[in-house]
């Protein structure tokens, strides 16, 4: 589905991101672990091409990532920041904001089962600014989701939350990934929400993948 | 310039009205000094620049007098060369507002240039500006200097919404939305701003100030609702010029922070 070929990103002559490979499969909740600094997130901006490689690429779906043009990659490999980062206006006009932006008509009905699959029926019409941070942190998921990606990457995304909405935003989360059999790589640095959410996955450590395998073989220490 | 622009400029500057002017700026220098001692008495510390703004800002108008003077003779062609001139130099200030832009220079140059060129060139065409180096050079500079201003507001904006707002544009774009329409509201923001103080100026016109070009004419003996009428087709050349500039400006850095894979650059001073 989604693969990493020797990727690679220097800032200032600081390595970032260093020769790292992997390959996750549809249906794959693909964990990228490690502890902070470790250059998760931004391993996570490069498959989105939201940063530009030093060298190596991604290929998705078999077509080298810098093939395909940005709008659609972005739409295939859809991102959920690590915080909502809503702008002003309603639920539905968040979470079609992608749609808005291309020009393309919005489906209300797509909208409203989006928002009863992650718990916020009947959300609709209210304003974003109004949302706890658990609410807007679900409104994110929604956005991206209505893209109907191929693979959804998750920077961190109940990082912020305190640990009841965090557990909340995870169930949620997680039913919806299966629900919707959605491939998923998933950005952490905790240790039960690896194992309560991914299947596999690399675990990094100053840029580099210091182990590859289960979820198990890359969390035991 | 002929040998005969500054003789001619020489005599002008013999004649009985600059001998006033002089003894008006005595008067005038006179009222500057009792400020200087006032502000030397209260310890205010700002004599000295004080002191020296007063000189700088006689030696420069003078001197721009003097200059005015010799082109008041030469052929028109040259009013061309000297707004070019003056488009350089306010491009060259103003691109200190956006340091760290990819770009500035040249988006700066091509802004002021083209959003201050059309409506010089089209008022000049319509009758508005006299097509003499006298009419020309000032009215043109104070288009120009305004445009300047205006580019200068917009890029700083701009900057400030592209630090300000990284989190939500990147959401935008990863979402795959097109970089133009992630970044409408941010160039909006940024014409809007840099346009505040020529409305604010335009609404104010005639009831909280009478512009300079205003004053001097009525001064100088004009027709006083003439005089207003030319001081509105002024304003209207200074707020089309520095909607044109500021326009071009922020649409062109919206295309010069994203680069060809979609990416918002870094900016950095």
């Amino acid at each position: 589905m989604l693969s990493a070929h020797q990727l690679c990103r220097f800032v200032d002559g600081e390595t970032i991101v260093d020769t790292v490979d992997f390959e996750v499969e549809p249906g794959d909740v693909f964990v990228i672990f490690g502890p902070s600094g470790a250059g998760k997130s931004s391993l996570l901006r490069l498959l989105n091409r939201l940063d530009e490689p030093s060298s190596g690429t991604v290929r998705v779906r078999d077509q080298d990532y810098r093939d395909i043009p940005p709008q659609r990659l972005r739409k295939q490999v859809g991102m959920v920041p690590q915080q909502p980062t809503l702008i002003d206006g309603t639920v539905a006009e968040n979470v079609t904001w992608g749609p808005r932006l291309r020009g393309e008509p919005v489906d209300r009905e797509r909208v409203n089962n989006l928002l009863d699959r992650l718990g916020l029926s009947g959300f609709a019409d209210r304003q974003a600014g109004d949302l706890s941070g658990g609410e807007a942190q679900r409104v994110a998921i929604a956005r991206t989701l209505y893209n109907e990606p191929d693979v959804v990457l998750l920077d961190e995304p109940a990082s912020s939350l305190d640990a009841d909405a965090a557990r909340q935003v995870e169930t949620l989360l997680s039913d919806v990934m299966r629900d919707l059999s959605i491939t998923a790589i998933l950005v952490t640095h905790d240790t039960e929400r690896a194992r309560r959410l991914g299947s596999r996955g690399i675990r990094m450590e100053d840029g580099r993948v210091t182990r590859r395998g289960s979820i198990d073989d890359i969390l035991d220490t | 310039m002929s040998d005969s622009a500054f003789a001619d400029l020489w005599t002008r500057a013999q004649e009985p009205v600059v001998l006033d002017g002089l003894l008006q700026v005595a008067a005038a220098t006179l009222l500057a000094v009792a400020v200087v001692a006032l502000s030397r008495w209260r310890t205010l510390d700002l004599e000295s620049e004080l002191g020296i703004a007063f000189v700088r800002g006689f030696v420069q108008i003078v001197a721009m007098g003097l200059l005015i003077g010799v082109l008041l003779t030469v052929p028109l062609a040259w009013s061309a060369v000297i707004l070019l001139g003056m488009v350089g130099g306010a491009t060259w200030i103003s691109r200190q507002r956006g340091e760290g832009l990819p770009g500035v220079t040249r988006i700066s140059l091509l802004s002021i240039g083209v959003g201050a060129g059309i409506v010089i060139v089209l008022m000049t065409w319509a009758g508005a500006i006299e097509a003499t180096v006298r009419s020309l050079v000032p009215v043109g500079s104070m288009v120009i200097a305004n445009a300047m201003k205006i580019n200068g507001l917009a890029l700083d904006r701009f900057r400030e919404e592209i630090d300000s707002h990284r989190d939500v544009i990147e959401v935008g774009l990863s979402l795959g939305g097109p970089p133009q329409a992630v970044l409408a509201e941010r160039v909006r923001d940024s014409v809007r701003a840099s346009l505040i103080p020529v409305v604010d100026s335009l609404k104010s016109l005639g009831w909280v100030w009478i512009p300079g070009i205003m004053a001097g004419m009525i001064l100088a003996g004009e027709n006083p609702i003439y005089a207003a009428l030319y001081q509105f087709v002024i304003m209207a050349m200074i707020f089309a010029a520095g909607g044109l500039t500021s326009m071009i400006s922020s649409l062109l850095l919206s295309r010069e922070v994203i680069t060809d894979a979609e990416q918002l650059q870094d900016i950095r001073p």
